[in-house]
């Protein structure tokens, strides 16, 4: 049996095309991929993320535990930020990759990824229990079931959030959140956070009160070009910005350094899970980088297809994500390839069945708002 | 969603226009539908030859690629390329939008199901 989100009859009444996504049943589509990604482009767009799994981690022994656990430093949040980040194995590899609120000096909630939520709850567990003695105290709770996430993304989301709440919207920050009041009465995290590169919003609500957030957003987005979103759009717009995905760009396998993570690794915070395994790594320098490249001919890159230098003798690494970008009509990809030709411009093929078709390194993003 | 009287069909939901030896082959209603919006669609040369069941293409949604299956067995005639620069043309108008043109040296194959069929196929799919 599929789970499902509180927000499934409302899939279902707007006549989203449902699938199972990991365990979860879940819209990938409503109107069509392509008209959702560029309403969310140009209006805004909506999205049901109640799968995300939540975790709790309390206490005042809270800090230091997170700090052990994750690359990045927890220590630098103030309270209302939020800070992403990965946490590794001991061995570097990539556990998960998360966004940590800071609810109070002694409080945080931790979003993963939902088909990782039992997984990371795990091992946190796991770090939790060596991590433990002679430490102040720490609780973790695994809180997922307790909250419906929905996200409100795209150049009119404030207009449209700002509807349904007295909190001021625009003193919210980039990467730094509110708690207050939605539709009256209803509690929310209201942050200013996303995954496809627009501007707009992120709100937590309690499990039950997602159908009514849901609803509000909808009709308040009318005139403000809003339209409902599936993971179809939610995966082509996070792709656009070359934002990493668990199962593609991110495994147990591959390293944050490599990843293009490193900016969120602190090597030179005290001790954390990996530390060692990725100062290792970068001493020795990387053998592979994440690269963002668009097809020159005609073809689509797929994840797991094979890529190959320029003129096609030498085997260089894998597409780990692939689509034709809907805002630029371009097909684009993200590769793992040798440092050797990562730069820029580099001429690189790609395997589409059986046929060496020529791509080019390019910058990344591939997009950027014009506003 | 449309299924055309005049067309034949398969499993895989292509069609077949068959007109003496000339076999028109594109994709179902239901197909494109199914897929979403498609955004390559990749064909054979004009000469190629075809087997009976074997892919011959791709069309490609913005998620997932597929593959087109040959009707019938024969030598590509034609292929239509304007579906090279607008792949969309298939959502817009899946049945007007054939993909190739096959000979084929077989008689007029009876394994492919009419209208009236391949509509109470889609239906068990639901």
């Amino acid at each position: 049996m599929l789970k499902r989100t509180a927000l499934f009859e409302e899939h279902q009444k707007l006549g989203g095309r449902l699938i199972d996504f990991g365990g979860w049943e879940l819209p990938v589509q409503y109107s069509g991929v392509m008209d959702e990604h560029l309403a969310c482009r140009s209006g805004a767009g909506l999205f049901d993320v109640s799968h995300m799994g939540e975790v709790t981690v309390e206490g005042p022994g809270a800090e230091a535990f997170l700090n052990y656990l994750v690359t990045n430093n927890v220590s630098k949040m103030a309270v209302g930020q939020a800070q992403y980040t990965v946490m590794c194995r001991e061995n570097g590899g990539i556990v998960d990759d998360l966004i940590i609120y800071r609810r109070t000096l002694d409080t945080y909630l931790v979003v993963v990824n939902a088909s990782n939520t039992e997984k990371d709850f795990s091992w946190m567990q796991e770090v939790a229990a060596k991590f433990r003695q002679g430490k102040p105290e720490f609780k973790l709770s695994n809180e997922s079931a307790h909250y419906s996430q929905i996200a409100i993304q795209g150049r009119t989301a404030e207009k449209i959030l700002q509807t349904l709440t007295q909190v001021p919207l625009s003193s919210i920050r980039y990467y730094t959140f509110a708690e207050g009041a939605l539709c009256g009465d209803i509690p929310a995290i209201i942050a200013r956070t996303g995954y496809t590169g627009e501007d707009g919003f992120e709100v937590y609500v309690a499990w039950e009160k997602g159908p009514a957030v849901w609803q509000a957003l909808l009709e308040a987005g009318k005139p403000h070009g809003l339209k409902p979103c599936g993971l179809g759009a939610r995966d082509t717009l996070r792709l656009e910005m070359k934002y990493p995905l668990y199962g593609h760009e991110l495994s147990d396998e591959t390293h944050p350094l490599e990843a293009g993570l490193g900016w969120v690794t602190k090597l030179d915070k005290p001790d954390f899970v990996g530390k060692a395994a990725l100062l290792a790594a970068k001493e020795k320098g990387l053998t592979r980088s994440l690269v963002g490249f668009k097809m020159l001919e005609r073809g689509i890159p797929r994840q797991g297809y094979s890529v190959y230098s320029g003129e096609g003798a030498q085997a260089l690494g894998t597409v780990t994500s692939g689509t034709q970008s809907p805002s630029l009509s371009q097909a684009v990809g993200v590769a793992y390839v040798p440092p050797s030709h990562s730069a820029v411009g580099t001429r690189i093929t790609i395997d589409i069945r059986g046929a060496k078709i020529p791509a080019e390194v390019v910058p990344t993003p591939f997009y950027k708002r014009p506003y | 969603m449309r299924f055309p009287q005049d067309l034949k069909y398969t499993r895989d939901h292509e069609w077949a226009q068959v007109t003496g030896q000339l076999v028109k082959i594109g994709i179902t209603d239901h197909a494109q539908s199914a897929l979403g919006d498609i955004v390559y669609v990749g064909l054979p040369k004009v000469g190629a030859t075809l087997k009976k069941g074997d892919a011959f293409g791709v069309v490609e949604s913005i998620k997932a690629v597929s593959d087109l299956y040959a009707p019938v067995s024969g030598t590509v005639k034609e292929i239509n390329a304007v579906l090279n620069d607008d792949p969309a043309r298939v959502n817009r108008n899946a049945h007007g939008e054939w993909m190739i043109v096959v000979e084929t040296t077989e008689p007029a194959p009876s394994d492919l199901m009419d209208a009236a069929s391949y509509e109470s196929f889609v239906a068990t799919l639901k």
